[in-house]
């Protein structure tokens, strides 16, 4: 049971880490320009298309990686510059029917580029097989993912909390007209952070991709998950949005692993056969509305 | 519109007589068509009320949209098949959930309403596709349609028909309620919430009154579509649903009495218009929306002319 508990805690700080390379560029997207941006899971999308494809040419998993981040990041830029941009002023609504218009083009060149059946990821061969890991074999594979994402969110925060950068973004998202006056050029800033934002989604796309499948809709679940993430930790901030990835990473994933067992001690199999799945599947909304409640703000308001 | 054109008129005539006009063309299958653009646009009609009149952008309508269709099955199923039982039923599931929501989401505001209305939607989505007894991702299959006497359902008309005169009086209705007390107050309350709240007015209740009304519309929007489809799917019930909703609103026009309707005409129109051509309709909706919402900010309705909140 207790390796059970810990295999299934790994597996949730694993997928709570992809969570935040997702969460990190839609909470800055959010936070510093107000803008509701539902086409941030096709950049995640994209970024698994791009590397599944340059991985099957290339034979190399790395090739199909650097491939995917780069051409994300110059899809970024391209999207923010040429579409995004002219929405910033624009009220909520028109943002969401932009951006999920964008979904619908995304989807469908998909579609039209790499045909409707999901694109087959391989994790790199060295890392297929499992490791013994204080008395359990975990997949080496999976301990890449957390070793990439630890170091990201490293980086991240080395990024935003001690650089001159990282200082212009900080203030952009707790006041931008007030940044703005002070000259900070929050328009190229702007672009540039979509560029991460973008970089980042598509890491996250091609290091889940041989977990998960690398198919058209892959982005619409992943999206409302990272919005739950930026919504409990704070629209804007950074360490919100580690906090609540986390949180909702290992939440999710110990709810499906463990709640159908609990409930069967306590409920009759069949009640908890169906209860089980429902109630982890609906814990992290739960999570989110509880938050909602108690801190209207987040848990790491950034807004000052 | 010019005053000269009798705009109203012409367009109900129209409708009204769709069904034998797409007879004589040999169209039938168009019937089914209009159909689902009517009950469409009884959803998104219940969703601009909720948008364009309270001014709360609430993106969890697919919820009370699919609960609407999962009721009519599952009552189905349990031998109830009458609609003047299990229509109302399935407005009051949709406006009793509304209100638990509403309760909720009401205290918080901007992007943080959004978002919660959005999980607590894909909170009933899980749930849904979780029981078995509502057939888990594959959905409830209807064993016939709903009976409704004296009208036979069976029939693709009749059901046409009772659709539009659905549509017909929830226009009717919401336009009478906005011209009413609440309807005014209501108004206030999207304007400048601070000063109905120092006016005296319980701004919250206004709100959650307007929020559970479009969910109850939505809920007799859903349970025709069960009857149109012939099943509940979780399709429905799923978040890009929600979306398609409040896209149809504002390509239709955000407070425009028929923004639904245009909205919801356009947009399915324009996909099986599309779907004739090419098999990426998507691509070219997503781009016809985006050149919409660039050059066209008040939506369709704002295009055809400026009366507005009418």
């Amino acid at each position: 049971m207790t390796q059970l508990i810990l295999e299934q805690a790994l597996n949730g700080l694993q997928f709570g880490l992809m969570l935040f390379l997702i969460a990190a560029g839609l909470t800055l997207v959010f936070g510093i320009m107000d803008m509701i941006h539902l086409s941030h899971g096709s950049l995640y999308m994209g970024g698994a298309y791009l590397g599944a494809a340059a991985a099957q040419a290339s034979g190399s998993f790395l090739v199909g990686l650097s491939a995917a981040v780069l051409g994300m990041a110059v899809i970024g830029v391209l999207l923010e510059t040429a579409v995004l941009r002219h929405f910033y002023r624009r009220d909520h609504l028109a943002q969401v029917l932009a951006t999920f218009a964008l979904i619908l083009i995304s989807n469908d060149l998909v579609r039209m580029i790499w045909g409707p059946q999901p694109l087959l990821l391989n994790p790199p061969e060295a890392l297929a097989g499992p490791i013994e890991l204080f008395g359990f074999s975990y997949p080496a594979y999976r301990l890449l993912i957390i070793a990439v994402g630890l170091g990201i969110a490293l980086a991240l925060y080395w990024l935003i909390g001690h650089t001159r950068a990282g200082m212009w973004v900080r203030a952009g998202a707790a006041n931008r007209a007030m940044a703005e006056a002070l000259g900070v050029d929050v328009r190229r800033l702007f672009t540039g952070l979509f560029a991460l934002g973008a970089a980042l989604a598509a890491l996250a796309g091609v290091l889940l991709g041989p977990l998960l499948a690398v198919q058209v809709g892959m982005g619409e679940n992943i999206l409302i998950l990272a919005f739950v993430v930026i919504v409990i930790g704070g629209i804007g901030s950074i360490r919100g949005a580690l906090v609540g990835s986390l949180l909702v990473g290992i939440v999710d994933t110990l709810g499906r692993a463990l709640l159908p067992t609990l409930l069967r001690a306590v409920a009759p199999a069949d009640v908890a056969s169906q209860l089980g799945p429902a109630l982890a599947s609906i814990a992290i909304y739960l999570l989110m509305a509880g938050v909602l409640f108690w801190r209207p703000a987040g848990l790491f308001p950034a807004r000052a | 519109m010019s005053r000269k054109i009798p705009f109203e008129p012409l367009l109900w005539g129209a409708a009204l007589a769709m069904p034998w006009l797409l007879d004589s063309l040999g169209e039938a299958y168009y019937i089914g068509f209009a159909t689902r653009v009517l009950i469409f646009a009884l959803a998104a009609t219940s969703l601009n009320f909720v948008v364009g009149y309270g001014g709360l952008v609430a993106f969890g309508h697919a919820a009370f949209f699919g609960l609407g269709a999962y009721v009519v099955a599952l009552a189905m199923q349990a031998g109830l098949s009458s609609a003047w039982l299990a229509w109302p039923l399935a407005m009051a599931l949709a406006a009793l959930t509304a209100f638990a929501i509403g309760l909720v989401s009401l205290r918080t505001r901007g992007v943080y309403f959004i978002m919660i209305t959005l999980a607590f939607a894909q909170m009933i989505y899980y749930t849904v596709v979780s029981f078995k007894l509502a057939g888990g991702e594959d959905g409830l299959p209807l064993a016939q349609r709903s009976t409704l006497a004296p009208f036979d359902l069976a029939e693709d008309a009749t059901l046409y028909w009772v659709a539009l005169g659905l549509l017909a009086a929830s226009l009717y209705g919401l336009k009478r309620l906005a011209a009413s007390r609440f309807g005014h107050a209501l108004a206030g309350v999207r304007q400048n919430p601070l000063r109905m709240e120092a006016l005296g007015y319980p701004v919250r209740a206004l709100q959650l009154a307007c929020f559970v009304i479009g969910a109850a519309v939505a809920g007799l929007a859903g349970a025709l579509l069960a009857n149109q489809n012939g099943m509940a799917s979780p399709a429905m019930l799923y978040w890009t649903q929600s979306g398609l909703l409040l896209v149809m609103v504002i390509l239709g026009g955000v407070g425009h009495r028929y923004g639904g309707l245009f909205g919801a005409a356009a947009l399915l129109g324009l996909e099986e218009a599309l779907a004739l051509f090419t098999e990426h309709s998507h691509l070219y909706v997503g781009l016809a929306l985006l050149a919409v919402i660039s050059f066209a900010p008040a939506g369709l309705a704002g295009l055809a002319g400026k009366r507005r909140r009418g």
